[in-house]
């Protein structure tokens, strides 16, 4: 059989290059819960790659959702794979051994789907390389029936554009129901023995499945989308995200890594999307709506997790914790069934209020890791403008009260460079700091430590803000020097975003079609793991925007008109543009909306998904009930 | 004064194969926690500030090794026969570990790092070496008073650490293979791929076994 000589051979030659590479375990698999099945004993053969080093994949909750999800199927198997470190890939393209699957080191071009998980925009040169390393055409045009299906989702692909020409279909939205949809249709249209072409086609009828190579855009003389047309009649006008309208049970298998990785833990989500709507956040907009898990089945299925993977922690995940209705029950039982027992427990993304405080003093038997808050902004012009509204006095008094409980260190999160901020509003997180250092020294003395993240600001597809330009790499510095030089502080650390790092991000986010010409070409020029700060190459990317005509300043700094059309426009997350667009202009003027569980803004979620809501009611999902 | 609770002691004698090749002593560590914990056995952990389960490696393996020759120790807060303990990690251990022998061992017996004399490992070549040369080169490098290299930038004599190179032989696809005995103690541990090196062939050109590990009592 070719596939088990070709495996024979991976085998032999990786026997003398593992013990060459930096933790060659993460290229073996071998986990507790690995799912290994014989490759003849089913049907259909989908590999799952995350296009970064196993020590981050290996923890994402993404990739354990469908790892369990697909291989509950008898007729499929999925295998995992991961970018591999650039020592690895040097050995591999010198000793010629092709991308493999970690399960079964089965070349990965012999897979029936591969699918690329695209969390943020930075791994889009890796993953351009995993189809390199795997021998399969970088252009979805250019591969023939030979080669798998190459499909692509996550947070990233909401703007599909910029890596439409690599990816033959993108799932938008969430992929619990549609993976099992499109392996379904793949089975199908294999049966069909049609071709290629008609693959595509018949995938873009699916719910939430976007077929780029049916569309082609045109553009205005300012270089501006004109259109997006659609050149084949069954293909949607507009692609919808999909959701699942209850949250299906979380999994409980997580593989148990056999090396040290980033995230040695259980992860179980309490919730999915945000009510707050602060303007600058994708994930608040593109993941509503609201829904809760209930509280038992929480504790349930960390009882499950833990049973079957023996890890040391968990990390209740959300994008706003003190918002889940049932925290004070859910923290309660935590404690009831799990204090007792040598666990460490996280609770990420609470508000700033004492109540938090309270919380985390519940959950945490020891105080290892600082507590975390996200100010984001430093004045109320700029809190309202972003609609993250908190008042300096509570922030002030949540940072003493945490002191106070005997963390010792605080961190906290802001992000510069937001619409309309001056030069005061940056200067203002400084003394914000410094008066918090102050609080924390009233309790703990010189022992009080800050730590300061500043993000820079990145203008994101589907939010309020994605109208708006980027700041340039030299506000950008002015204001980092400004703060740096404001903060230096030996009870003070703070940590920032280099601004060349920020550009890349916020070429790629915004990007058109024509972008995936300047990816490409970076890649060609060297660029890998764009996420990493000692890999980042500027220089690639300056010259692949050289080489391909563009301008990145197109990209950044312009502020876009109210009635631009947007290279994602077709992608539909349920929240209307005439929306986003009021939330901006509201935000110029620095009025707020309320938070969503409070009072309905009309987002746009109860219209689109009106239906679904009719058919689910209840109030585990945060929009209000619909009567019929 | 805080009370020590009761506590029990057994040693297991298992096997680490080709699966957990890559993973390092440290996290090899970590895989036995969690296969207790999996294996709902009530560990025992150390007192003080930051807990942790009692368990206790003999020696560590270099990684790329397997080994059919590895021990640890452990402690229980509750006595159970090591029947049963087997019986209950058996399904919690991660492919790789298989399990020899668990004994109950006497709780103030020496540390079992601390006893450790020397270690037997088995060295196989992946690539046809002709018997006879590599024989030769055995008995050279044999008769040497002193053999320096250079290890994590530092020089060392590996020479009084091999106590012997023995069955020399080949296997059916003629590819040789040697049994060597090396110090295993405090600052003078051995390794058998500094033999290899020291021969003149590239260490990752064979695959090492740990197949004996000698007490001194």
């Amino acid at each position: 059989m070719r596939n088990t000589t070709d495996r024979q051979t991976i085998e032999n030659k990786l026997e003398r290059i593992l013990i060459q590479v930096q933790k060659p375990g993460r290229y073996v698999g071998g986990e507790y819960n690995q799912i290994v099945k014989s490759w003849d004993s089913v049907k259909t053969h989908v590999a799952l790659a995350f296009p970064d080093i196993y020590d981050i994949g290996i923890s994402n909750l993404g990739m354990a959702i469908l790892y369990e999800i697909v291989n509950q199927r008898d007729d499929v198997l999925l295998e995992r794979v991961y970018s591999p470190w650039v020592d690895m890939e040097t050995l591999m393209r010198k000793e010629q051994i092709p991308l493999f699957s970690i399960e079964s080191k089965t070349p990965i071009r012999f897979f029936d789907i591969l699918g690329i998980s695209l969390p943020y925009e930075t791994l889009y040169t890796n993953a351009l390389n995993l189809l390199d390393l795997a021998g399969i055409p970088l252009r979805s045009s250019e591969r023939t029936p030979k080669y798998p299906l190459v499909i692509a989702g996550g947070q990233a692909v909401f703007n599909p554009e910029p890596m439409a020409e690599f990816i033959d279909a993108f799932v938008i939205g969430e992929g619990e129901d549609a993976i099992i949809e499109v392996i379904n249709l793949y089975q199908e249209w294999k049966q069909s023995k049609t071709s290629r072409q008609h693959l595509l086609e018949m995938l873009s009828t699916l719910s939430g499945v976007y077929v780029p190579s049916l569309y082609q855009p045109s553009y205005n003389q300012d270089g501006t989308l004109q259109a997006l047309v659609k050149h084949h009649p069954d293909a949607p006008d507009r692609v919808l995200k999909r959701f699942c309208p209850r949250l299906p049970s979380p999994p409980t298998r997580f593989l148990v890594p056999n090396i040290d990785v980033v995230h040695n833990r259980v992860s179980i989500e309490i919730m999915r999307g945000c009510s707050r709507g602060c303007r600058f956040c994708h994930a608040g907009m593109v993941n509503r709506p609201v829904r809760e898990r209930p509280v038992d089945e929480i504790i349930r299925s960390i009882i499950l997790a833990l049973e079957h993977t023996g890890f040391e922690e968990i990390a209740l995940l959300s994008l706003s914790s003190s918002d889940y209705s049932q925290i004070l029950d859910l923290v309660d039982q935590i404690q009831q069934h799990f204090l007792q027992s040598h666990l460490k427990i996280s609770l990420p993304s609470l508000r700033i209020e004492t109540f938090s405080v309270g919380l985390m003093d519940k959950i945490a038997k020891s105080r290892p890791g600082g507590f975390t808050l996200a100010p984001e902004a430093a004045t109320e012009r700029m809190r309202n403008i972003i609609n993250k509204p908190i008042s300096t006095e509570q922030l002030i008094h949540t940072a003493g009260e945490v002191y106070r409980r005997g963390w010792k260190t605080l961190k906290l999160y802001f992000l510069i460079g937001q619409p309309n901020e001056q030069i005061e509003d940056v200067k203002a997180i400084a003394d914000l700091c410094k008066n918090v250092l102050y609080e924390g020294r009233k309790h703990l003395g010189r022992k009080a430590e800050l730590h300061i993240g500043i993000s820079t600001f990145v203008p994101k597809p589907h939010t309020p803000f994605q109208w708006a330009s980027c700041n340039t790499e030299d506000q950008i510095q002015e204001k980092q020097k400004l703060l740096l030089n404001e903060l230096r502080n030996p009870g003070i650390k703070v940590t920032w975003t280099s601004p060349a790092e920020t550009m890349l991000e916020s070429w790629l986010t915004r990007g058109d079609r024509r972008m995936g010409n300047v990816i490409y070409q970076a890649w060609n020029n060297g660029a890998r793991f764009d996420a990493w700060q000692d890999r980042f190459d500027l220089n690639a990317w300056s010259t692949a925007f050289q080489q391909t005509g563009l301008s990145p300043h197109f990209y950044t700094h312009r502020l876009r008109s109210d009635n631009e059309v947007f290279p994602w426009d077709h992608i539909h997350i349920g929240v209307t543009k005439s929306h986003l667009l009021k939330e901006f202009k509201k935000s110029l003027n620095g009025v707020l909306t309320p938070n969503c569980a409070e009072h309905c803004s009309g987002c746009g979620i109860l219209h689109e998904f009106g239906t679904i809501r009719r058919d689910h009611p209840g109030n585990y999902w945060k929009c209000p009930e619909l009567t019929a | 004064m805080t009370e020590i609770p009761t506590m029990f002691r057994f040693r297991i004698f298992y096997a680490k194969n080709e699966a957990l090749r890559y993973t390092g002593n440290l996290d090899v560590h970590r895989i036995w926690e969690r296969s207790f914990r999996r294996a709902k056995l009530p560990l025992a952990y150390t007192q003080g500030f930051n807990k942790q389960p009692r368990i206790n490696q003999a020696l560590p393996l270099p990684l790329g090794f397997t080994s059919q020759a590895e021990i640890i120790d452990f402690w229980l807060e509750q006595w159970l026969t090591p029947n049963d303990i087997l019986q209950v990690l058996q399904t919690a251990l991660p492919a790789g570990i298989s399990i020899h022998e668990i004994k109950p061992v006497h709780l103030n017996e020496t540390a079992l790092q601390n006893r450790i004399k020397e270690a037997e490992y088995l060295v196989s070549f992946l690539e046809a070496i002709p018997l006879s040369k590599l024989r030769d080169d055995i008995s050279i490098l044999l008769a040497q008073p002193c053999l320096i290299r250079v290890r994590r930038e530092k020089e060392y004599n590996l020479r009084p650490l091999i106590k012997d190179i023995f069955s020399i032989g080949m296997n059916e696809d003629a590819y040789p293979y040697f049994y060597t005995l090396l110090t295993a103690q405090p600052n003078a541990t051995g390794r058998p791929d500094e033999i290899v090196a020291a021969l003149g062939y590239e260490p990752f050109l064979a695959r090492y076994k740990r197949t004996k590990i000698i007490f001194s009592d």
